[in-house]
């Protein structure tokens, strides 16, 4: 049967595999050979269901937004990973992420962060378990997204400036791969995403698959049936439209919609629209669609979004796309955000910008009466209150 | 084909490498550095194509990387600064870079503008063996180019061989779990390490890299290896003194 899993060399298609330095072949090698067997121990399942339940507070409800169904004509479901304990579904791996490094018997964590959500979330089950967390973030991204940063110390984490490069996402990454190389045997380092080399991007859409998995049921008990019609996530990594997508990804019937993120147009020079843009290449280990310049220099993609603009997606999306499995759809700052304040106004919810992307291809693409239309609300907008305030003049 | 790599390491004598990023400090200084690493006796060169985002590299080298790209350097200036090199210089080249670029001038045509200019070899961390051995090998021999391979103290005997096996110049030995440039002198642990993979009696010679900066730590790598590289340290003093004095960077080191 065709699928659009990963095979057992990580490989989505031709997209995916494991590019990295002789340096991590032990570190990744270490974690290739345990990891779905350490998923599978009934007694990992086990914490890692009960820390869902207990502690992020899952299952997050799927919530049939009736009035934005009647303005679009269609019958709208959120998933509301908004509702996630941090905020966002990232709390979903890192406690994934966290009960895989105990198992492995680390003592020390890294992790790369952007915007500084997915730091929270790795401080956050790093508080939680007593370890010790380092989080790498671009100089730029500090000074951007201070709040997040006193977040994580108050969690009790250290942030270390990335200095190189372009000072952002892509080279925290760069930081934390290179801190990885330094201490092989004690760390592990908690990637954010559905990217990187072999076997991250599989482990951590297995990780956030808990979202398809509930959206299933929860839809069974509302329509009678486990299927929507189409299940719409955003995608900058592609850590939320993964798990959202994860069981659905070879049932034919339900159309999958990844929506990237346009910034100020697609032919503006600052986009983060990586589907339209991007050629395949490496990017951290993986092979995959990314932006780049005609000499294979990876370059700094634009969102207003922080967690929307990497310069690559992962090698899952790279597939859906290039297969035609999925639909992918570009939105820019300016429709996202009249998105996010739309829902805001109609349902009560203030999304994150993130997902609010999601949220405007409503206006964007024709859905029928009948169609079940999932979006996964990836997250809150509490973060992201400053960006609607000075956008909006509130 | 008759490489010559491989006719350097059937040399008698310890092997200097010297490793710089192309396009650094100045743009047009690649040849000038080619030459006059020549002419002080440097035995092998690697030719560091700059990426945006070297992840093996700490911050010397990906410093000079970010400068080397700001001045202008892109894979189709350096091939052609380097059209001439071999009116002027026999000793062996090898371009070490990361591999997107080279994917996206296409493996073929990279390799074959290789050949053309007289560029004996490729050193690409982020092209792991397996995937060389399965997809690019035979691309790599058929332009007589020498591919070679990173071990580190943790690789697996069972890999090392492997390496060995695919291998046909020398293997590339870093010398700890570091990315370049992060130590400084070796101890106890790095010698045994040395010791330990020159008991495999591997059939590729082994050049030790990373952390060897001078004399010192020279004559301690290549105690049972056959050379050393020196990347950081001369990029260090590329950037104090540009091209001039690099005689007398080499004279610190042997």
């Amino acid at each position: 049967m065709k699928t659009y899993q990963a095979d057992e060399k990580g490989y989505y298609g031709e997209f995916g595999g494991a590019y990295i330095p002789e340096m991590l072949y032990p570190n990744t090698e270490e974690l290739r050979q345990n990891y779905i067997r350490i998923m599978q121990d009934p007694s990992f399942k086990k914490e890692f269901d009960q820390l869902l339940k207990d502690y992020v507070g899952r299952p997050t409800p799927l919530y049939f937004a009736d009035r934005l169904s009647r303005k679009y004509n269609t019958k709208i479901y959120l998933k509301r990973e908004d509702l996630c304990h941090t905020g966002a579904h990232k709390v979903n791996n890192t406690i994934g992420q966290i009960l895989m490094a105990k198992k492995l018997g680390k003592n020390r964590i890294i992790a790369e962060t952007g915007a500084g959500q997915h730091g929270v979330a790795t401080a956050t089950v790093c508080a939680l378990m007593g370890i010790e967390c380092i989080v790498y973030m671009g100089e730029i991204d500090i000074a951007r997204q201070a709040p997040n940063v006193a977040r994580m110390k108050m969690l009790g984490a250290e942030v270390r400036p990335a200095l190189s490069g372009s000072r952002t996402l892509k080279d925290a990454t760069n930081e934390a791969i290179r801190d990885w190389i330094n201490n092989p045997v004690d760390t592990h380092y908690i990637i954010g995403s559905v990217v990187g080399p072999h076997p991250y991007p599989d482990m951590v859409a297995r990780f956030q698959s808990v979202i398809s998995e509930e959206i299933k049921w929860q839809l069974k008990e509302k329509e009678g049936r486990e299927n929507p019609d189409y299940v719409v996530a955003c995608v900058g990594g592609g850590s939320n439209a993964a798990g959202a997508f994860y069981h659905y990804l070879d049932i034919p019937e339900v159309g999958i919609i990844a929506v990237e993120a346009a910034g100020k147009g697609i032919d503006s020079g600052e986009s983060a629209a990586t589907s339209a843009l991007g050629k395949v290449g490496i990017i951290h280990g993986s092979k995959t669609l990314l932006m780049q310049t005609h000499d294979g220099q990876i370059t700094e993609p634009y969102s207003i979004s922080a967690g929307l603009d990497y310069p690559g997606v992962g090698p899952m999306h790279a597939n859906l796309f290039a297969s035609g499995r999925g639909e992918f759809i570009s939105i820019t700052d300016d429709d996202a955000m009249k998105a996010g304040l739309l829902l805001s106004k109609m349902e009560g919810i203030i999304p994150a910008i993130e997902s609010s992307h999601a949220l405007a291809i409503l206006e964007h693409r024709k859905f029928k009466p009948e169609d079940v239309v999932v979006i996964n609300l990836s997250g809150r907008g509490d973060k992201d209150l400053n960006n609607y305030i000075e956008y909006f003049n509130l | 084909m008759g490489n010559r790599i491989n006719k350097k390491l059937n040399e008698d004598g310890k092997l200097l490498s010297i490793y710089f990023t192309a396009g650094y400090p100045k743009l047009g200084d690649t040849v000038e550095i080619i030459q006059q690493l020549e002419k002080n006796g440097v035995d092998i060169i690697e030719i560091g194509l700059p990426f945006s985002d070297p992840l093996a590299d700490g911050p010397t080298i990906q410093q000079s990387s970010t400068a080397a790209l700001k001045n202008g350097m892109t894979t189709e200036i350096l091939f052609d600064q380097l059209k001439d090199i071999r009116k002027s210089v026999s000793i062996p080249l090898i371009i070490m870079g990361y591999f997107n670029p080279m994917l996206q001038y296409g493996v073929d045509a990279f390799c074959k503008k290789c050949q053309e200019i007289g560029v004996d070899g490729l050193i690409i961390p982020d092209l792991p063996v397996d995937v060389y051995h399965e997809e690019y090998q035979e691309t790599f021999e058929k332009y007589g180019l020498i591919n070679v391979f990173l071990i580190t103290p943790q690789t697996s005997e069972k890999r090392i061989r492997f390496i060995d096996s695919v291998s046909n110049g020398f293997i590339y030995m870093v010398s700890s779990a570091s990315v370049t440039g992060a130590q400084s002198g070796f101890g106890d642990e790095q010698q045994a390490y040395f010791q330990r993979i020159a008991d495999m009696k591997l059939k590729n010679p082994q050049i030790v890299g990373f952390g060897i900066s001078n004399s010192e730590t020279f004559e301690q790598a290549t105690k049972s290896a056959k050379g050393a590289i020196i990347g950081s340290a001369f990029i260090k003093h590329l950037n104090g003194h540009g091209v001039d004095g690099i005689d007398k960077f080499i004279e610190t080191i042997r």
